[in-house]
């Protein structure tokens, strides 16, 4: 059912109410990973790499067998070998070999911080000190960190058997690319000739961490009927599940995966690193154990997104319309295959209507952590490029960026670049309600001295996905309902669940208290990413509770000795359809949940579906920047995001979306790199030199919700999480542009890169 | 190696614990204390997660010593509702939608109780700046903000 109509008056979808979960958040109670803990427990510590790249020529683990309270020690020999198999999950392809791989190197270390053995002792420190005592063997071979290098012929090979796919012929010599993708629609080369003017650039960004607070963190326990249970915080349970069956070779039945408070993810935690080594040191010590990261490891040993090399070229006419644009794009994947080249690639055009565009892209593996999915992966990358050379291609036509913007704006019916023909998208409202913003209005007012004032805007988009998704509801005794999910809630999504349901029902938001289930106590889900929650296990969760809703009518219809076709629910109650289906006092919820047991038994909604349709999202924001000409320090003094989100569910959460979305990007833009010595090893693995944005570098950030109605979803929702990642590198370095006069062309845009700029005369 | 036995009160309560001499204020909190609402984001100081109050100043557990605590009066998350009551900066908090996922929220209202025992009357950049040793990636710290100066007009008395 859609509740889209004209007339469905929404009486809790689109208000703010308090989250369920927020109490247990506010006062300390929540349980996030690391706040578990069962009886008998004991402590997981890994063993990492020192190493960029290393062969190992042996491990010896028995000093630390002997230390005192340790009960387990692994390496990769305590793993079952895995065949190469490529499964799409999560936000992109993984391959279990590469994933095993990853977990506890076999022959070779990849980077600095790749796991090589891990142990259990009966207390942290004890751990440690085990850790110390495994004797490993490198032969250290040499390494590579940047892409280009990695893409040289001469390049140190990272994996013999990794040979270029797609492209023709096949190659007889490894490589560390692993792959060409390519998209075209027309033909760009020959269209540039239509072209009255055409801008070229070179653009870089470094890899970024997802930086969640919360380290990763389980507690796992293994009987010895090979029963195991884990607890931990990640971004899919039934994920986790598959991944650890398929790395210790067990059934996924014989793994029950409890999901704890998630403290962010990002995408971060859309991979298992820690689960398959407790599962094994469990196996093996006979004990539950927790693992815990440090932040050291999070950033040595999980993945960040890539870092990247983008060349654009855009063509245009003097009238603003863009005929012609190539991009290619370099991606970094970290140790092994796998970076977002795929949607970086689908991506940036998507906000414009042309007719001629190629785009080609490789993902390329070095002597870095493997990356994981960040974000609306990929796209900030190469949006970056695309958006900071419309605003070339403005100055160069004398044009407005907005105005250039409007001239080539895609549209319901535009065929996109990568495909598809777009549907109901609300790219153009986001624009308008840009142009009719105070914010475009006001006047960017005077810099003090030795400072420069200039605002940028840039656009972006996102695909959003469906896909597998469980809800349940249980109409409790009292008339109060539970709502189970499949899916880690971690921006607010109990709050829409409830709501959703609640709007079904007709009840308050208050008498719905929403669950995450277990892997064993609803149905499978598939990962919190791809901003797919609110969508799919929206939709989910609406069918269940309309399940429910559709029962209670035929009870009522049952003790009124009626036709169910002849009652109908409003209000959260049962009434007689019309007067010729008979004269009764309306029954509520309460009324006909106390008397289930009369009526059939205990009143349920179930639904297992594969969402499809979700609507894509575009983002456009706006960005004003003061420049320090001495320091070359960035200021961003007001912010504004602008987003297509379909319909929001709790408004309060879908601006927090773009807030935090917007001062992740700014982060990439200004502060955020990792930064490698010439041994590949990672110099700054801590919150004091990888730099996210704290409060007082900020101003407020404004949003504008813009909302043009999914009509495959019951509410209209789009996904909206990632979208506001995808424009602020671009937004800011068009501030700086129009501040400066110079073009930024590499992340972060730093105050050594600035005031560098500001010295040569040029970006 | 004998532990060390440290008499302290925590959120108004006499409270006696025996730990190692490398322990942390936050391991103690978290593993002999059971109070595992301090989060450790960094083990370094640098995410403010595990701010707790310590003789009205707001500390880093992760970079005090239990055994420090000897005679102190420590505040922690656990002990900024009275009973049944939210403080007011923990009802704005969830009024303002000023958390996501949850990890760092007890460190900053930690942190924000102690800016506004300091300071009933911050301005925003104030705020922004006492604040600036809480880390939060989910937010982008607007509605953090926001939650704290409404807390802190209610706390005034004024209606906002």
């Amino acid at each position: 059912m859609n509740y889209l109509g004209k007339g469905v008056e929404l009486k809790v979808v689109g208000t703010r109410p308090i989250r369920p979960d927020g109490v247990d958040k506010v006062i300390g109670r929540a349980a996030f990973g690391a706040d578990f803990a069962v009886a008998g427990m004991i402590h997981g510590k890994v063993v990492r790499s020192p190493h960029a790249h290393a062969r190992i020529k042996s491990i010896d683990t028995s000093k630390a067998e002997a230390l005192k309270g340790v009960k387990a020690v692994i390496t990769a020999a305590d793993l079952p070998e895995i065949a190469s198999e490529s499964a799409f999950v999560g936000e992109g392809p993984v391959n279990f070999r590469d994933l095993s791989l990853n977990t506890l190197a076999r022959d070779k270390v990849l980077y600095d911080g790749h796991a090589v053995a891990a142990i259990a002792a009966i207390s942290p420190s004890i751990a440690e000190e085990a850790a110390r005592l495994v004797e490993v063997e490198y032969e250290v071979l040499p390494h590579v960190i940047d892409v280009e290098a990695a893409m040289a012929d001469d390049a140190p090979i990272l994996h013999d058997d990794l040979f270029t796919a797609g492209v023709d012929p096949k190659p007889t010599k490894a490589s560390n690319i692993a792959k060409r993708v390519e998209f075209k629609l027309g033909d760009a080369k020959a269209a540039f000739a239509k072209a009255d003017v055409i801008i070229e650039g070179r653009y870089v960004t470094q890899p970024v961490h997802q930086a969640y607070i919360e380290p990763h963190a389980c507690v796992v326990s293994m009987t010895t009927d090979g029963q195991a249970q884990i607890w931990c915080s990640s971004q899919g349970q039934f994920m986790v599940r598959a991944f650890c069956a398929k790395l210790l070779g067990m059934d996924i039945a014989d793994i029950r995966v409890t999901p704890l408070e998630i403290g962010g993810g990002f995408g971060g935690k859309t991979l298992v690193y820690l689960e398959p080594l407790a599962l094994a040191l469990s196996r093996k010590s006979g004990r539950p154990v927790k693992m815990v990261m440090s932040r050291e490891e999070v950033f040595r040993g999980s993945g960040p997104t890539s870092g990247g090399v983008i060349n654009v070229k855009l063509g245009a006419t003097n009238n603003g319309r863009i005929v012609a644009a190539e991009c290619e794009v370099l991606l970094q994947a970290g140790a092994f295959p796998g970076s977002p080249v795929g949607p970086a690639c689908m991506t940036p055009f998507a906000m414009y209507d042309l007719s001629d565009v190629s785009i080609w892209g490789y993902d390329v593996v070095s002597n870095r952590p493997k990356v994981a999915a960040y974000r609306a992966p990929g796209a900030p990358i190469s949006t970056f490029a695309v958006e900071s050379a419309v605003d070339e291609l403005a100055k160069k036509l004398g044009m407005d960026p907005l105005e250039l913007r409007f001239i080539n704006a895609a549209k319901d019916g535009t065929k996109a670049a990568y495909g598809p023909t777009l549907k109901n998208i609300g790219y153009v409202e986001t624009l308008e309600a840009l142009k009719s913003s105070e914010h475009w209005k006001s006047d960017l007012g005077a810099a003090p001295k030795g400072k420069r004032r200039g605002r940028g805007l840039a656009s972006g988009f996102w695909f959003n996905i469906g896909g597998e998704s469980s809800g349940a509801t249980y109409v409790n005794e009292d008339g109060t309902v539970t709502v189970v999910s499949g899916n880690p809630d971690i921006g607010g999504s109990r709050a829409s669940m409830a709501m959703m349901a609640a709007e079904v029902l007709g009840i308050g938001v208050d008498q719905v208290r929403p669950i995450v289930g277990d892997t064993s106590s609803v149905g499978y889900s598939f990962l919190t990413g791809g901003s797919r929650v609110t969508f799919a296990t929206g939709m989910a969760v609406t069918q269940a509770a309309e399940q429910a809703r559709d029962d209670l009518c035929k009870r009522a219809a049952l003790l009124w000795e009626i036709d169910a076709d002849a009652v109908e629910w409003r209000d959260g109650m049962a009434h007689p359809a019309g007067d010729n289906a008979g004269k009764f006092e309306p029954m509520s919820l309460a009324d006909i949940a106390a008397k289930s047991g009369r009526t059939g038994g205990p009143i349920t909604g179930k639904a297992s579906i594969n969402a499809q349709g979700a609507g894509p999202g575009y983002a456009t924001h706006l960005c004003d920047v003061e420049v320090d000409e001495e320091t070359g320090h960035v200021t961003v003094l007001r912010y504004t995001a602008i987003q297509d989100v379909g319909k929001a569910i709790h408004p309060a959460y879908v601006e927090g979306q773009l807030q935090g979305g917007a001062v992740q990007g700014i982060g990439w833009a200004l502060n955020e790199e990792y930064i490698y010595n010439d041994k590949g090893q990672l110099e700054n693995p801590g919150f004091l030199d990888y730099r996210v944005p704290v409060a007082s570098d900020l101003p407020m950030i404004e949003t504008i919700l813009v909302e043009v109605p999914n009509p495959r979803h019951p509410f209209g929702a789009k996904g909206v999480g990632e979208a506001p990642i995808v424009p602020p590198m671009a937004a800011v370095a068009n501030a700086i542009d129009s501040a400066i006069g110079l073009r930024m062309h590499s992340l972060p845009m730093s105050p050594p890169k600035v005031r560098a700029a500001l010295d040569a005369g040029k970006g | 190696m004998a532990k060390i036995h440290v008499t302290t009160t925590i959120n108004g309560e006499e409270s006696e614990f025996l730990c190692e001499s490398q322990q942390t204020m936050l391991d103690v909190l978290r593993d002999e204390l059971g109070l595992t609402g301090s989060k450790e984001g960094c083990g370094s100081g640098d995410c403010g997660a595990c701010s707790i109050i310590v003789d009205g100043n707001v500390v880093c557990s992760c970079l005090m010593f239990g055994a420090e605590a000897a005679g102190a009066d420590i505040m922690t998350i656990e002990g900024m509702a009275q009973g049944d009551k939210l403080h007011p900066l923990q009802q704005k908090f969830l009024e303002h939608a000023a958390l996501q996922c949850g990890f760092c929220t007890p460190g900053v209202l930690v942190a924000s109780k102690a800016l506004l025992d300091h300071n009933p009357n911050p301005t925003e950049e104030q705020a922004r700046y006492w604040l600036a040793g809480n880390l939060c990636r989910c937010t982008g710290y607007d509605k953090i903000i926001e939650a704290v100066m409404d807390a802190a007009a209610e706390m005034r008395g004024e209606t906002v």
